[in-house]
């Protein structure tokens, strides 16, 4: 034991070997693997007639989704769904965060208050919005409306997501030096000036480490469709229904490139902005 | 920056708001679980605790909730353990590569649920399949444990860098053994990291519904997939109900912990505000 101890500790190179084998293994083995198989499974097709997985290199499910026009229009609209999510979250949270660490003498109160609905169930969440949502629900009897639908479902994933946005805004806003926005009103600027030159460059990072989370959680979501959108089709409805009763695993596989591509063209483009430090 | 009493009135006016619109949801749940009537009419008119002794002896749920903690459990176990490998590494080592480890590290949570399931559901297919290893609550715990990783090495990662070498160094110039170094230096001091980290991770796994959909062998029901199979069942809603509610109430649970354990900060977002 003592020798092995011995043995190692004059062997840093060893040591980090054996504290990164296993956990590469499993995340490149177990996940990059996965991966890996997907991406290769979706130039394969499936055999109309006989319903089995052709493995042969194909471009026709890429094809088939540039050129048919449902495939197009459902992108389309789940990149709107995640965008509008991502405007309304950090519409509502920008003002929240900011009144928690800049005006409120509750912060840990009020974090914790933010922090505990994060804790609740997902699906709880989606289903007490289907309560509300409903034909003669509290919603319908008091607005009239907007019922199941595409609204609803930007809605609800804005309820869900909205703790997500909150939270790393706070932290950067809270990591902001109080002193640095007196210093900044002293210095003769108003409120509007110390927001554009003090605030921002603060909150443009924390806002974007949000976005991350909100438009990678709607980008992938289908089941908040499913139980208050209605008929509405996001990208992971398609992706699930060629799974399930299409039964053609190398087109649900081409198709969820489509968020995986959108996913990574924003994180290299939010990434120079240090949102990436933030989550 | 000084604010004038206006602008103050408006910021606490929107997070009040903001406040109304996170909780009304949630109280709606715990209320309708006590509705005497079964269609829900709205307001509710007679109030029972029948949908609740109801719920309780409910075989589907009770399994469903074993299942779930369960696969929590493990997912957790493998979590805390290559979570911590991973931050060790990262923290004391310089080596090619330690950027993109980390960036592996988030990607299943960073990349969206129905990827990382339809990408382990289709290794599993094509490998494991013709291993003979057929998706059972296994599958399930593999993908769980593959997204949680990041929660236990960001809590881990953050108290590491917090803590430094020092007390280690020191406690090896004073003649332990590597092991001892451990058991009573490094070890107190990362362990309410590894507390948050797991208790975050545990939450993620209980919660986690989409890549499970996709893990899942047939008979594996989680919590959440059995609330999910019995959303649309109109007879069903009394005991889903009941079962939201208990949902809601438990989620204080572990903000009281992560309170307990290491004041109001750890475990937000992945404990990324306790560096």
């Amino acid at each position: 034991m003592t020798s092995l101890g011995s043995y190692l500790h004059r062997h840093p190179r060893l040591r980090l070997a054996g504290l990164l084998s296993a956990p590469l293994l499993w995340l490149v083995v177990a996940y990059l693997g996965a991966l890996a198989v997907l991406l290769v499974s979706a130039f394969w097709t499936v055999n109309g007639f006989t319903g089995e997985v052709v493995r042969e290199f194909s471009l026709a499910n890429f094809r088939t989704i540039l050129t048919e026009e449902v495939y197009r229009n459902v992108s389309l609209r789940s990149l709107g769904v995640a965008v509008s999510v991502t405007v309304i979250c950090a519409v509502i949270a920008i003002p929240m965060a900011f009144y928690m660490a800049k005006v409120s003498k509750y912060k840990n109160a009020l974090v914790i208050a933010i922090l505990t609905p994060l804790w609740a169930s997902y699906l709880v969440k989606a289903y007490a919005w289907r309560i509300l949502l409903a034909n003669g629900g509290p919603m319908d009897s008091i607005f009239g409306g907007p019922g199941y639908g595409i609204g609803a479902t930007i809605l609800v994933l804005s309820y869900l997501w909205l703790p997500y946005m909150i939270l790393p805004i706070y932290a950067g806003l809270e990591r902001l030096p109080d002193s640095l926005l007196e210093a900044s009103a002293d210095l003769g600027a108003r409120a509007g000036r110390t927001f554009r030159s003090v605030v921002l460059p603060v909150l443009i990072p924390s806002v974007l480490a949000g976005s991350i989370f909100t438009f990678s959680l709607s980008l992938g979501d289908y089941i908040t469709v499913q139980i208050v959108g209605g008929k509405t089709q996001l990208i992971g409805n398609v992706v699930y229904a060629n799974i399930g009763a299409a039964n053609n695993l190398p087109f649900a596989a081409a198709i969820a490139c489509v968020p995986v591509l959108i996913m990574v063209i924003y994180l290299v483009a939010v990434r120079r902005s240090g949102a990436l430090e933030e989550l | 920056m000084t604010l004038s009493a206006s602008a103050r009135w408006a910021l606490r006016a929107v997070m009040a708001a903001g406040l109304v619109f996170i909780y009304v949801p949630l109280l709606l749940v715990l209320v309708n679980s006590f509705n005497g009537d079964r269609t829900f009419a709205w307001p509710p008119r007679d109030l029972t605790t029948r949908w609740w002794s109801a719920a309780w002896e409910n075989e589907g749920a009770r399994q469903a909730l074993l299942t779930s903690v369960q696969a929590g459990l493990a997912a957790t176990a493998i979590a805390l353990v290559l979570g911590t490998m991973i931050a060790f590494a990262v923290q004391r080592f310089e080596f090619f590569g330690r950027d993109t480890v980390s960036l592996l590290v988030v990607l299943p949570i960073a990349l969206p649920g129905i990827v990382t399931g339809i990408a382990l559901d289709s290794a599993w297919r094509s490998v494991m399949g013709d291993l003979g290893i057929g998706k059972g609550l296994f599958s399930v715990v593999v993908g769980h444990a593959t997204f949680c990783v990041v929660t236990v090495y960001n809590n881990v990662l953050a108290r590491l860098r917090r803590t430094g070498v020092n007390l280690e160094e020191a406690s090896a110039d004073l003649g332990a053994s590597g092991f001892q170094t451990f058991r009573y230096v490094t070890f107190p001091l990362i362990r309410s990291a590894l507390l948050a980290g797991g208790l975050l991770a545990f939450a993620l796994s209980f919660d986690e519904i989409i890549v499970t959909t996709f893990t899942a062998g047939p008979g594996v029901t989680t919590l959440p997939i059995w609330i999910f199979n019995n959303l649309f069942r109109p007879n069903q809603a009394p005991i889903v109900n009941v079962v939201a509610a208990v949902l809601i109430v438990l989620s204080v649970v572990p903000v009281w912990l992560a309170q307990r354990i290491a004041g109001p900060s750890s475990g937000v977002l992945r404990g990324s505000t306790d560096a």
